[in-house]
């Protein structure tokens, strides 16, 4: 049977004045999976989770999502739809109450005392923490309430860039364990940029290998032992030294 | 004053230049031209401005305040060069200043329909707008590039365009237009005001000279906040496509 693609890249480019980000990249990430990208840095992983999100468009080729052209989506409800938690963890001014809140409030509504509660713990903070300044936080505290954030859109696509690169092995597990609750339990699509080949094998089915804007191999995460590209085979060697 | 009088001030002048000349500060070029350009700037506009008065025609006051309109344009346009159609922005926001508030002057009779008037609260008017123009514009663009990250955080939550820079836009707009209201809490303790010294050398009742000045401070905090309101809300789509996608 086949499976449903949550979103499908048809020869998909995306070049600036100066360079040429992505170069022509077709594949699909199927609904329903966790599916990891990874790739050494400059290889158009962040871009291409821009283009999905709709921060930006792409120069060429088309990009769907559940199978609808990406251009009929009001920017608006696509980024609803498909959440994205970047690797700077950006805070706003004000508390982390405040931060959770946002998401609700750009689009009119209120955060509950008992939802910004659930949030928090969800992602492994103590609720005394909702009063706190949100640029006092640490590294990591910053990435949790990011992903809690993003959550509380109840996105059906979950794109994560490099989430876990700021926290301790401990918070990086309860990180791994939350992505792979959400996903087994709403069928949450989740995308996950990692340099961490290991957390890539643990917690995804599928790999997407990106070097230097294009896919150089795709496929099931066992892949990642076996790869037979030589540009692949160079930087899983390399990754692992 | 007499012309005797006049050529006398110009001792005001030899003091900086023999100061710039024996401390070598190399100011004395510029001295000679802002007050060569100074003379003849003010003596064409004088001589204007009494045509004007005594022609008392309503199509030259128009075309004088035109004009202003067109040099604080051509002023401030420079510093909104990264904001598409800044010139019609800031042609639109100037008009606008200046029909409200002489709507409200004369539409209330608080000052008479003459040249007399309605030009040089023009020239304040507009003067002041320019300056606040550029100081909105400058704070903007640099809101706007700090606040990058912000911005982007927010449209990827689902945020529009207006809630996305929202944070830049007021940030931009208050920082405009305290120096207007900080400037007026001091006024009268440190210094006299520019119009109202002049009324009152010129042999004006000091308490008459004193309500024209209120007039102006309260007509220049007007100018100040719809300034930069206008230029704010005017300017901030540029910053965004049809797709709600930051434009570099």
């Amino acid at each position: 049977m086949i499976q449903q693609a949550a979103i499908t890249l048809q020869e998909v480019v995306y070049e600036t004045e100066e360079n040429k980000i992505i170069c022509g990249i077709t594949g699909r990430f199927t609904k329903g999976k966790i599916t990891a990208i990874v790739g050494p840095s400059g290889a158009g992983k962040t871009t291409l989770f821009r283009l999905c999100n709709g921060l930006l468009s792409p120069s060429g080729g088309n990009i769907l999502i559940n199978g609808k052209e990406i251009l009929t989506f009001d920017p608006v409800s696509l980024r609803r739809h498909v959440g994205i938690v970047l690797q700077q963890a950006t805070m706003l001014e004000g508390s982390v109450r405040d931060n959770l809140a946002l998401p609700l409030q750009l689009d009119g509504k209120e955060l509950t005392d008992d939802e910004a509660q659930r949030m928090i713990q969800l992602v492994g903070l103590d609720p005394d923490i909702l009063e706190r300044n949100s640029r006092d936080l640490s590294g990591g505290q910053k990435q949790k309430v990011s992903i809690a954030r993003t959550l509380l859109n109840e996105p059906e696509i979950l794109l994560l860039d490099e989430i876990t690169s700021s926290l301790d092995r401990v918070s990086r597990q309860d990180i791994e364990k939350l992505i792979e609750w959400i996903n087994r339990e709403t069928g949450t699509t989740v995308i996950w940029i990692t340099h961490n080949l290991e957390q890539a094998k643990s917690v995804a089915e599928e790999v997407w290998v990106m070097i230097d804007g294009r896919i150089a191999e795709a496929g099931p995460i066992e892949m990642l032992d076996h790869p037979e590209n030589d540009d692949v085979k160079h930087f899983v060697m390399e990754e692992r030294k | 004053m007499s012309a005797l009088a006049l050529i006398l001030t110009l001792v005001f002048v030899l003091i900086p230049l023999f100061l710039s000349k024996t401390l070598q500060l190399g100011l004395e070029k510029d001295t000679l031209i802002a007050t060569v350009r100074s003379i003849i700037q003010l003596f064409a506009v004088g001589y204007v401005l009494q045509f004007i008065f005594d022609s008392e025609n309503i199509l030259y006051i128009f075309l004088m305040v035109a004009l202003m309109i067109g040099a604080a344009v051509e002023n401030a346009r420079k510093k909104g060069a990264s904001i598409r159609g800044i010139t019609w922005k800031l042609v639109l926001t100037f008009v606008v200043i200046e029909v409200l508030t002489q709507g409200i002057l004369l539409g209330l009779h608080i000052t008479p329909a003459t040249a007399q008037y309605i030009i040089p609260l023009s020239g304040m008017v507009i003067g002041n707008s320019m300056v606040l123009g550029i100081l909105f514009l400058n704070r903007f663009t640099s809101e706007v590039s700090s606040r990058r990250e912000e911005t982007e955080l927010i449209l990827s939550l689902g945020g529009t365009p207006k809630q996305a820079i929202q944070h830049s836009l007021l940030a931009s707009i208050k920082a405009s237009t305290i120096p207007t209201i900080e400037s007026q809490k001091t006024i009268g303790l440190v210094q006299l005001p520019g119009m109202m010294s002049g009324q009152i050398i010129a042999g004006a009742d000091p308490l008459q000279a004193v309500m024209f000045q209120l007039l102006i401070l309260f007509l220049l905090l007007t100018t100040a906040i719809v300034t930069s309101t206008m230029l704010g809300f005017l300017s901030y789509p540029t910053k965004f496509n049809e797709r709600m996608q930051v434009i570099d």
